[in-house]
């Protein structure tokens, strides 16, 4: 009865939406207050229905009703209580589910806490959002119901494949989501700003903060997912520019591009129009990028619904809303009016070539990633494009970006003085030439493009360093005087050092495949492994065969390391549980691989130096975006206070 | 500077980055553009030996042998009408199995086995990699009951 109740609710958010999307725009054009001011309750009540309807699908899983179609696939009753919860996710019919109630709380949050918007501003976005909803509430309710009920319950439901349950992944969906949709916010206001014709300051200032959270949490998304594929797939692998990380690693890039010339239309009051542009790409992409995970038209981990209808579904939907909006775009963004001139060597000129740098960068990604479907598609052979031509296009269009990511934030707005910016870079310059003439000497002729990253790396650190010391001047009071946004980008960029850093450093690993009786012993990275036995465990989920392996540096015990191979009975699958130890500087990586039936298994066993970095950085970067997102002109109240002089521009730092 | 000038300097910043980004793209392309056969095409049509291509097939049964490192596996590819004999070093992954879908990556040798240097198996019990499912479907050893176990969501 409960599932009906959720089943009901979402049935009931659809035509919310549809007047959501009609009412609040045709009462902007004719600028009725009672129309436009509707839309906040549709959207506050459309969020209480998808809550609602999601609640109930929880209720099901958490209590384990195998009557529901979808919990009968997806759980089962032995399942500890957190893979039970995120089961809900870890199929398709659920994850469409938390991606509605993800953006109905977009929806939600702009309504509550949009006070300070213009009134007509504020109904479109809330319209688009709604046009976006009912689009998704339609997908769900017609191709991916997950209320169905099983005429005859089974005592036990499927399982969840157990590459699902674990604690990295069982939260890597929602935040990549929360990204995904975030930016459906930006697009919002994107197309709301080319229905009204207008972009200013204001705009930006509003823009900036959803994008900013959506960017955020797609930075912890994306990292997660690495990190998972790192520790779970046996052999240390953090990036395969597999399609599905392709598909949320482009609405990064864009969303990246997007956050650094929201700042520039916020400021200067320019490139407005590529500004509109990069949010409606931004969330495209989002839509592509659930189009790529859900239809099931790639070979990959993730391809786990392959119902063509679905695709179909989503294509229509696509087109829609992807041609729909760039039509628009194409009609209407000439006659938003052109801003603030700037010389190319600026503030503002950094900033385009960072935009420039890191749209062609998703372009490479994009098109190596749909080439071979857009092939199949038109009946060409089948081909795919292999990982060494992302690594060949993707890496040396990063290399400019991060050359000037240490000099643009020296640069002045509207005419910068580059030589003046590289003399006050000087010591930054000389100590990352310094790191790679360590790294050389150290590594004894190790690859030489990863000396070349970590130099990159060094660059890009300590010119953040450098632009913070010259900003704080190291005095404390003038530091917490600082716009706390300022701070963030700091943090953001040392973030971007640190994991380049990781991924430099990745080239020095070593690695040992081979096969250990107990007893026996491996050296690796300055460790001795000693193999104590080969045994066996068992939970209600799975049954482990287990190594317990000692680890000594040096002759002095360091570590207990135990890596298992879990055999699932009632998914009937097999998956390894990787031992790491990390000193943050490099990780110990151990694998148990095949028994050979002699008593003996193979050990795969690595030395990574670095890696942890990667992840690291990772989650700097999202801190600097949540620093920035706390910065006082972005809090309502302030907000506030300035809406009344409409596009007031903010004088330039 | 003009107004116009300027514009013009970013026009051509933009278009030298663009030209120089689609030379690097399309030199990668050529270079990695990873052609799909399944075993029959193989031994049908004339495939360059020295490049990297993909196979699809299942593992034939009986057919995986360990070297005495233990390290080096072969074994054969089979779309149940041809077979084609691959080597490969590494790890394989946990759900590699005789009698089960796999996608091998690699380069083809002058002996006509595939050197590989990366195999995809399926990830579970319901999953089929489109590559496989094609592969089978034109040697015409598709059957029906599989293809219904393999669409299930």
């Amino acid at each position: 009865m409960i599932i009906e109740l959720g089943h009901f609710a979402l049935m009931l958010a659809l035509p919310l939406a549809l007047i959501q999307a009609a009412v609040p725009l045709w009462g902007a054009h004719r600028r009725h207050a009672g129309m436009m001011a509707l839309a906040d309750l549709t959207a506050l009540a459309q969020f209480a229905l998808i809550a609602l309807a999601f609640a109930t699908l929880m209720n099901a899983y958490v209590t384990s009703d195998f009557s529901v179609l979808n919990v009968a696939e997806n759980s089962s009753s032995a399942k500890p209580l957190l893979y039970k919860i995120t089961g809900l996710w870890g199929n398709h019919e659920g994850s469409m589910l938390l991606w509605v109630l993800i953006l109905t709380l977009f929806g939600a949050a702009v309504a509550w806490f949009g006070d300070n918007l213009p009134p007509a501003l504020k109904a479109r976005v809330l319209s688009v959002q709604a046009m976006i909803g009912a689009g998704f509430f339609l997908f769900i309710l017609f191709t991916s119901d997950p209320f169905q009920r099983l005429a005859n319950p089974p005592l036990d439901g499927n399982g969840l494949n157990p590459i699902l349950q674990d604690p990295g992944l069982a939260f890597h969906p929602p935040m990549l989501y929360l990204g995904y949709v975030g930016f459906s916010v930006a697009f919002s206001f994107a197309v709301a700003a080319l229905l009204e014709g207008r972009v200013d300051a204001a705009w930006a200032r509003w823009v900036r903060p959803w994008t900013l959270a959506a960017w955020c949490a797609l930075t912890v998304g994306i990292a997660m997912g690495s990190w998972w594929a790192y520790y779970t797939l046996g052999w240390g692998g953090w990036w395969f520019w597999d399609p599905v990380e392709n598909a949320s690693f482009m609405p990064w890039l864009v969303g990246t591009a997007l956050l650094h010339s929201a700042i520039v239309v916020e400021k200067r009051d320019a490139l407005k129009t590529w500004t509109v542009l990069l949010a409606i790409l931004a969330f495209s992409l989002s839509l592509v990028g659930t189009f790529l995970v859900r239809s099931g038209v790639l070979t990959s981990v993730h391809a786990f619904a392959l119902d063509p209808r679905r695709g179909v579904f989503i294509l229509v939907l696509l087109a829609v809303a992807i041609g729909g909006s760039l039509i628009l775009y194409a009609v209407r963004a000439p006659a938003l009016q052109g801003g603030g001139l700037f010389a190319p060597v600026s503030r503002e000129g950094a900033l385009v070539l960072n935009n420039l740098l890191l749209a062609t960068g998703a372009a490479t990604v994009f098109l190596g990633t749909l080439y071979p479907l857009f092939l199949d598609a038109v009946g060409g052979p089948k081909l795919s494009v292999g990982y060494p031509f992302f690594d060949r296009t993707f890496v040396p269009l990063m290399v400019p970006l991060l050359l000037a990511v240490s000099v643009g934030p020296f640069l002045a707005w509207k005419r910068g003085d580059l030589r003046g910016a590289l003399q006050r870079l000087w010591i930054a310059f000389g100590l990352a030439v310094l790191v790679g003439a360590i790294a050389l000497y150290v590594t004894q002729g190790g690859p030489i493009l990863a000396v070349g990253g970590l130099m990159l790396a060094a660059w890009v650190g300590l010119g953040a360093i450098t632009e913070w010391i010259e900003r704080t001047k190291l005095n404390w009071r003038r530091a917490i005087h600082l716009p706390r946004a300022a701070h963030g980008m700091t943090l953001a960029h040392l973030g971007l050092a640190v994991t380049v850093t990781g991924i430099a450093g990745s080239a020095w690993q070593t690695e040992r495949i081979v096969v250990m009786k107990p007893g026996d012993n491996l050296s690796i990275g300055g460790y001795t492994l000693h193999l104590d036995r080969i045994g066996q465990s068992d939970t209600p989920s799975y049954h482990a065969e287990r190594a317990d392996i000692s680890v000594s540096a040096d002759g002095k015990a360091v570590a207990a390391m135990h890596p298992e191979k879990r055999t699932y009975p009632l998914e009937q699958m097999t998956r390894g549980e990787t031992a790491i130890r990390t000193t943050l500087l490099a990780d110990l990586y151990l694998a148990l691989g095949d028994n050979d039936g002699k008593g003996g298994a193979t050990i795969r066993a690595y030395w990574k130096p670095l890696v942890p970095w990667i992840w690291i950085g990772a989650v700097f970067m999202a801190l600097g975006g949540v620093l920035s997102l706390s910065d006082r002109r972005f809090r309502i109240g302030v907000a506030r206070r300035r809406a009344p002089a409409g596009a007031a521009v903010e004088p330039g730092e | 500077m003009t107004r116009k000038r300027r514009r013009l300097v970013f026009v051509l910043a933009g278009m030298v980055l663009l030209a120089g980004a689609a030379a690097i793209v399309l030199s990668a392309l050529s270079d990695n553009l990873v052609f799909f056969y399944s075993p029959t095409d193989l031994v049908t049509k004339h495939v360059p030996d020295g490049r990297r291509l993909r196979i699809g097939g299942l593992v034939a049964d009986h057919s995986l042998h360990k070297a005495a490192d233990e390290k080096t596996v072969t074994f054969d590819v089979t779309d149940e009408r041809n077979q084609v004999a691959v080597t490969y070093t590494g790890a394989l992954p946990d759900l590699f199995r005789e009698g089960q879908g796999v996608v091998v990556e690699g380069v083809r040798e002058p002996n006509g086995t595939v050197m590989a240097s990366t195999v995809l198996a399926k990830h579970d019990e319901r999953y089929m990699p489109p590559e496989v499912v094609d592969a089978l479907k034109r040697a015409g050893r598709w059957q029906e009951n599989a293809a219904t176990a393999a669409k299930s969501p």
